[in-house]
């Protein structure tokens, strides 16, 4: 029957945002703060953003060795 | 739909049809009463009460969803760009490509890096997937897959085994073996089976289990020794495309991206989605958790890179310009959360200031779509692969900063 379909489905959607109606959220200006304090935590190991020195880049090109 | 055995023993008139039958008891409003099993079934899925119709239910959806925007909005007191003014600028990046992985005969579609931070494996259009040693790109395995259109593919956390799957509706697991006269592909175990596409695929913290995406509106989680599915996860109102397991410290969750325009966070266990967002304007290709686990971006048809923060729960930053106008495939973030990885279906990738919420860099060099993009577990380099048939790995070789 698609009338009590519809109903299971209506409720399923009730129910479903019962549940994400509920659940506790804090301040945009709170998790701002603490997006932008695990960046700064972690910046200085972040090679991407730092760069890695050519010593320690195992995709460095290889310059050709010259065998005395 | 289980089947359901009950216990009869009264046999008389149905208290609501009246006819002579095998009766159960049925309990509305605290009154017992007597019905017979077709009286009984159509009050359950009526609902228990009575003046619950479908009217009613669709207005107080209506309400509820009034009270998340409310609430959502009661929060919004800043944002975020504006609480990162204070924040040091970045200065130009110069990221050089210091590999380029060259070997697919079509379309490159998906690629995970190995825990070891050196192996990659890819997988094509041609239905070949690659693992290749990005150092050297030396091609370490090959298997030809038994369909096209190997949309997904995933590294284990040993590095003893990979999972791949796409048009034949399964996820599939192959142990890794560097026994030459051993066949990869005598070892295929079949994990998963939708009734749809494999869109998206990626092993949980160890070997054992697998999440899966489908074309078929599904998630679900399978035991990789059995092929039995441990949990699925029902809400997408269409294709999943996508998916990212949360950082293992922030517990048992993962999100998904849909062409519904939803990314959905869930709980693994219970199977429950537990937030949803949908601001997108188009289908979402990708997915990505933010390294502390309290927000995810998500990329776009709609040409858009979005950020959303799970604890304030909405939409905290857009990465946008009017110049990029088509789609963007794939995101993921470098090791500190700061850069914000995209790969475009104009052939580039743009790097965005994920706190200031401008781009810092634009990368060419793909001679087609970029299809699927990932930073390395050690974040020291990231890899893009393409509708070019190519992989290419870049690096940093310099940060002018400011």
């Amino acid at each position: 029957m698609s009338s009590t379909n519809n109903v299971a489905q209506a409720r399923k959607l009730v129910e479903q945002l019962r549940i994400e109606a509920g659940i506790e959220r804090i301040k945009v200006s709170k998790a701002s703060s603490e997006l932008m304090s695990y960046c700064e935590q972690h910046h200085r190991n972040d090679p991407l953003l730092v760069g890695v020195p050519a010593s320690e880049n195992p995709f460095k090109d290889k310059k050709p060795c010259i065998i005395l | 739909m289980c089947d359901q055995t009950f216990l009869v023993n009264v046999f008389g008139s149905c208290d609501k049809c009246f006819k002579q039958r095998a009766l159960r008891p049925v309990f509305k409003k605290s009154q017992q009463l007597n019905y017979c099993s077709i009286c009984a079934e159509i009050m359950a899925t009526d609902g228990l009460h009575e003046n619950e119709t479908l009217a009613s239910l669709k207005s107080e959806a209506e309400s509820l969803k009034g009270k998340l925007e409310e609430e959502r909005a009661k929060l919004h007191d800043v944002e975020l760009h504006q609480v990162a003014e204070r924040v040091e600028a970045l200065g130009q990046f110069v990221m050089k490509t210091r590999r380029t992985l060259k070997g697919h005969g079509n379309k490159v579609l998906c690629m995970d890096w190995c825990k070891d931070k050196r192996r990659i494996v890819s997988s094509s259009q041609d239905g070949k997937v690659i693992v290749w040693d990005s150092f050297t790109t030396n091609k370490e395995h090959a298997v030809t897959m038994p369909c096209t259109w190997v949309m997904a593919c995933a590294y284990a956390p040993s590095g003893c085994a990979i999972a791949c799957g796409g048009l034949d509706n399964k996820c599939s697991v192959y142990p890794l073996t560097f026994d030459k006269n051993e066949n990869m592909a005598a070892k295929k175990k079949s994990v998963a089976m939708h009734t749809n596409y494999l869109s998206a695929c990626s092993f949980t913290n160890s070997d054992m289990q697998i999440l899966t995406a489908s074309g078929d509106g599904t998630c679900a989680l399978w035991d990789v020794e059995s092929g039995q599915l441990l949990q699925s996860f029902h809400g997408h109102g269409a294709d999943v495309l996508c998916l990212d397991l949360a950082p293992s410290e922030t517990g048992n969750t993962f999100v998904s991206g849909g062409c519904d325009k939803k990314a959905m966070v869930w709980d693994m266990r219970s199977g429950q989605c537990v937030q949803a967002f949908e601001t997108h304007e188009s289908d979402i290709n990708s997915v990505r958790y933010y390294p502390s686990g309290d927000a995810f971006a998500s990329g776009s048809d709609d040409a858009t890179c979005r950020l959303y923060d799970l604890r304030a729960d909405r939409e905290v930053a857009i990465y946008s310009k009017e110049s990029i106008i088509f789609g963007a495939s794939s995101v993921d973030f470098s090791l500190s959360g700061r850069l914000l990885f995209a790969g475009y279906n104009d052939y580039t990738i743009n790097v965005w200031d994920v706190l200031k919420g401008s781009r810092v860099s634009i990368l060419f060099g793909h001679e087609n779509r970029v299809s699927t993009l990932r930073v390395s577990p050690d974040g020291t380099a990231f890899c893009s692969g393409s509708w070019d048939h190519t992989l290419r790995v870049r690096k940093t070789s310099f940060h002018f900063a400011v």
